[in-house]
């Protein structure tokens, strides 16, 4: 039998009770702690509940296309897909790193530094480790849902320039918007969005951009969508009809090819542009995925300036293209009687300097001094206008401000005066300045824009046209300046004579059959003689060429710039290539991609092969665009079958 | 001098009372797992129960004084089986707390450790003649019950660590600690609180980031502090009236961590609401109650000791894990009592039920 105490009876009732109070007492705690977070704080923790469970999805809405004037595709989306990399769990992204490096071709390298970038992101934020998938990619990432449970797709819109760099630097490119932006948004962006972040993707972002749709799905803990609740379907932004045709605008870049400088097509009645090229330039495919630190800084650190839109925001002195404003003003300001010679041995002497002309012209009238482009004539007009009088008609012809053409960053140029020189300068205007800027040097600036719409408004008695890419822009107008007839005659036929007079400045290879072309050379220095001679060398002149047809009243003017083409009448065969094309596609003539002599003095190499491509008839999209088309028709397939899980 | 136990001495109304709560763990688990591959859940938990009740009839066979004369004996395999475990034992889910039994039943020692703490406990208590304890006799049961607990807590699981200290407290506060001891008792704890909170640096890794998680879940509502803040969302989301059966989407959607174990409740008051809590924190104080009571009405001190042990750790174990839920505790893992599922915690409580009967049916016994 035991040896312990068994019998004791004694039970401490009164202790026992104590402690059934506190049972008590303890659930009632409970229950208050219950209460609180049930009764008071239930709607706080429903919201939370809900943000948990429901997760929307933006459907992203394709963004607008552009057209060329015929309705052909200049620019374009396709829907793509993003692979994303879930990051909550460090372990499990630790553990299929090494076969998602293999099963989508990323080098270690690689996905190390995304991964470094996004460490300042919250880890509930996927990491985008490959922007485009193609469809093995997408392939290895259905097939391992269930056993690498860290990536994940997304769809997104991508845009798609298949003519690649043609037109580059007018249409602009796509980015994410920036922190500024989506801080002036008012809650209109997100971050990641892609906005319109140049050229016209800028200027008409508004119309371009859709609205993207919602799909609202109940995620499970890992993130599993277990189900829809509802779908907002995106609105697609809406397409714009733009004035370039493509066909002048592939002969222009084309004529263009590994050359700095510009080309601007315009139709000299309504302004509408029909075609602007600016080289070097980008591919705006590469901004169009992610563009890699490293590109960008090339991009924009390079000394050619690629991103910069040369038509619109080149500054150039304009050299003799600007003897056009000056034979306007002596004619219309009558301070010099339009039977005004001088004789020019070569050079001429103004206020103890030396000014030079190209050749002794000998006795030369305005006529001969526009055909020959005789500098010492111009001198001596400048010196007889006076600053003010050739600023009047400079900034009255459109140059010196802004053109108001529809994108962003145009740049106004500069025509000096006195009232310039001694607000930024303070001091007075120097006689011998005038001088230079008679032949469009010393601190003229103007674009190739504004030397075009000068020379339209000129040879139309006065238009000054307001340059647009818009087609059917409301907003377009026309102001008037009235220059005289006799005025528009006496410089026209100059025009013309400089293209078809045997002392045009010109070469014989620039006439055109049957068409009434005309034009203006212009060779402007890009340092002063003095500059020169101390450093030693020559830097190549810049070539400018604006010409047009018919001779009055025209209906295409076209300026093109090279810079370092080192002669104006170099340029000139560009300017006549698209004149003629534009001409004979009036005239029901195919257009050819350029003439043998324009690749003389092109120094250009292979065909383009865009042209050809383009050129082909029945072939409405380039081979770019049609492997895009056929690739998002594989997505859509694989969506479809993601969907099904 | 055996006693004779009478099947219609039974208590049938703490038997009425496990079988609801039973029940209410049932229903919970089938809807935190019919839709998932747990889905047949509920019938596991059943058939525990089952091997539970046939346990608890077992157990109430055996006179409890017969189980006290062996106390020694009790406690010597307890202790060897739980460094037999620190030795042998096989890991999951990164403590060393299963022996395999034939591989067919794995059973968790410490579980059967509490219920021999209770009995030993009971034992020494009953030996402690005097009507006051002496320091030595404090000194005494300290030992007895830190010995396993230390070993517990190398396991390491402080949670079942933790649910022995009360069988100790209570025991001592009824085999007639002073009022002005208990005072001191107190005072002394509310000094050692800063210490020990200057000593976590000895905790496990684990133990601390527990600890850290408790005070500030906030802090990281990715990592450790989701738990506890997934919990909350269940509860607070779940209103007065409560989502309805199968409708809480932090249960249904896994947000509530191991929903269908430790935070049973959470899941509970997400889809009963503060309606169903009541219901179920009710029926839990009425166990406690009528546990009281039946050790009130015990026959002996030994017996008294032994009930009173049993409801110590249900209701230990009550307090700390609806408190977690609620995030007024750290996440200690512990399991609510007759809900939670899994095996080696619903024997343990039918066993300790068990006892209960046992004591009750030989009250009238002589």
């Amino acid at each position: 039998m035991s040896s312990w105490n068994v019998n004791d009876q004694r039970i401490p009732q009164g202790r026992l009770t104590v402690f059934s109070y506190l049972s008590v007492a303890f659930v009632i705690l409970l229950l208050v702690g219950f209460w609180k977070l049930q009764v008071v704080q239930s709607g706080h923790y429903s919201d939370l509940a809900e943000k948990n469970g429901i997760r929307s999805i933006p459907i992203i809405a394709p963004r607008g296309a552009m057209l060329d004037r015929e309705g052909r595709v200049l620019v374009d989306s396709y829907p793509s897909f993003s692979i994303l990399l879930l990051r909550d769990n460090p372990k499990l992204v630790q553990k299929y790193l090494p076969a998602i490096e293999s099963g989508l071709g990323i080098s270690p390298e690689d996905m190390h530094d995304q991964l470094e970038a996004a460490k300042v992101e919250p880890r509930f934020m996927p990491v985008i480790i490959k922007p485009e998938a193609s469809e093995a990619d997408l392939a290895f990432v259905e097939s391992h849902r269930s056993d690498i449970p860290v990536l994940d797709l997304m769809m997104v819109q991508r845009r798609h320039y298949p003519y690649g760099e043609m037109l580059a630097n007018t249409i602009g490119y796509v980015g994410e918007v920036s922190a500024q932006e989506l801080e002036r948004s008012d809650g209109r962006y997100a971050p990641g969005d892609i906005v319109g972040k140049a050229g016209l993707e800028k200027e008409y972002n508004g119309q371009l951009e859709g609205t993207d749709g919602m799909r609202r799905v109940v995620v499970n803990s890992v993130g599993k969508v277990m189900r829809t609740l509802d779908n907002v379907e995106p609105i697609p932004g809406k397409p714009i009809q733009l004035t370039i045709d493509l066909d002048l605008q592939q002969i222009a870049e084309h004529d263009l090819e590994g050359k700095e400088g510009a080309v601007v097509a315009m139709d000299a009645h309504t302004g509408a542009i029909l075609a602007m090229v600016s080289h070097p330039t980008f591919n705006p495919n590469d901004f169009a995925v992610r563009i890699p630190p490293k590109e960008w800084k090339q991009l924009n650190t390079d000394p050619e300036t690629p991103l910069l839109n040369r038509a619109i925001q080149a500054q150039l002195a304009p050299g003799s293209v600007f003897k056009i404003v000056m034979a306007t003003a002596m004619l219309e300001s009558k301070a010099i009687p339009p039977t005004y010679t001088v004789y020019c041995p070569g050079y001429a002497n103004f206020y103890g300097r030396v000014f030079h002309c190209d050749h002794a012209h000998g006795e030369v009238d305005l006529h001969k001094a526009i055909v020959a482009s005789c500098d010492v004539y111009f001198y001596h007009v400048g010196q007889l206008l006076g600053i003010d009088r050739i600023s009047y008609y400079a900034n009255a012809l459109g140059l010196g401000h802004l053109t108001g053409i529809d994108l962003p960053g145009e740049e106004p140029g500069l025509i000096p005066s006195q009232q310039w020189v001694e607000r930024v300068y303070h001091h007075k205007w120097y006689p011998g300045s005038t001088i230079s800027v008679s032949i469009g040097q010393g601190a003229v600036m103007v674009t190739p824009i504004q030397l075009a719409r000068m020379i339209a408004a000129v040879a139309s008695g006065g238009n000054l046209v307001q340059p647009h890419l818009l087609k059917d822009d409301p907003n377009v107008k026309v102001t008037r300046f009235p220059i005289s007839q006799n005025t528009v005659d006496e410089v026209t036929q100059g025009m013309w004579g400089v293209v078809n007079e045997p002392d045009g400045t010109t070469s014989e290879l620039v006439k055109l059959k049957d068409i009434d072309f005309c034009g203006k050379t212009g060779t402007a220095q890009t340092m002063s003689y003095d500059l020169e001679h101390r450093l030693g060398k020559h830097i190549k002149e810049n070539g400018w060429f604006v010409g047009y047809e018919p001779r009055e009243n025209p209906d295409i003017v076209v300026a093109a710039l090279v810079q370092g083409a080192g002669w104006g009448s170099f340029v000139a065969p560009i300017v006549r290539d698209v004149v003629k094309a534009y001409y004979d596609k009036k005239n029901g003539i195919a257009p050819a991609p350029s003439t043998s002599t324009a690749q003389n003095n092109a120094n250009s190499g292979s065909a383009h092969p865009l042209v050809a491509a383009a050129g082909s008839p029945g072939a409405p999209v380039s081979p770019v665009g049609r492997s895009a088309a056929g690739r998002a028709a594989v997505l859509t397939t694989a969506q479809a079958a993601g969907a099904q899980h | 001098m055996k006693n004779r136990a009478r099947i219609q001495d039974f208590d049938w109304v703490l038997l009425a009372l496990v079988g609801a709560i039973s029940l209410v763990g049932l229903l919970e688990i089938y809807s935190c797992t019919h839709a998932g591959s747990l889905a047949g859940m509920q019938w596991k938990q059943l058939m525990w129960i089952g091997i539970g009740i046939a346990g608890m009839c077992l157990i109430s066979m055996i006179d409890y004084h017969t189980l006290l004369d062996q106390a020694p004996a009790l406690y010597i395999f307890g202790i060897a089986s739980l460094l037999v475990v620190l030795v042998l034992g096989y890991s999951r889910l990164g403590a060393k707390r299963w022996i395999s039994l034939g591989g067919v039943v794995n059973l968790q020692v410490s579980e059967i450790m509490k219920l021999i703490i209770i009995i030993v406990l009971a034992r020494y208590f009953t030996d402690v003649r005097s009507e006051r304890l002496t320091l030595s006799d404090l000194a005494k049961v300290g030992a007895l019950t830190l010995v396993p607990v230390g070993l517990i807590l190398k396991q390491p699981d402080l949670g079942t660590a933790m649910v022995l200290v009360p069988v100790a407290l209570v025991g001592i506060f009824l085999a007639g600690l002073e009022w002005k001891h208990m005072a001191i008792g107190v005072v002394v704890v509310a000094l050692l609180v800063p210490i020990a909170w200057n000593m976590r640096h000895h905790l496990k890794p684990y133990q601390q980031q527990r600890i850290q998680t408790f005070l500030h879940p906030e802090d990281n509502p990715r990592g450790a502090g989701y738990q506890i803040l997934q919990s909350e969302i269940a509860v607070g989301s779940g209103g007065f009236w409560g989502k309805g059966f199968g409708k809480g989407s932090q249960n249904q959607l896994g947000f509530v961590p191991v929903r269908y174990s430790d935070f049973i409740l959470a899941a509970l008051a997400e889809e009963q609401g503060f309606i169903g809590v009541c219901f179920v924190l009710l029926l839990y104080l009425g166990l406690i109650l009528r546990l009281v009571d039946n050790a009130q009405k015990a026959k002996d001190r030994a017996g008294m000791y032994i009930v009173i042990g049993v409801t110590a750790v249900l209701g230990f174990q009550v307090l700390v894990n609806t408190a977690m839920v609620i995030g007024y505790m750290p996440v200690t893992g512990i399991p609510l009592p007759l809900i939670s599922y899994g095996g080696s915690s619903i024997a343990f409580a039918f066993l300790a039920l068990g006892l209960v009967m046992n004591v009750r049916m030989r009250r009238f016994v002589n």
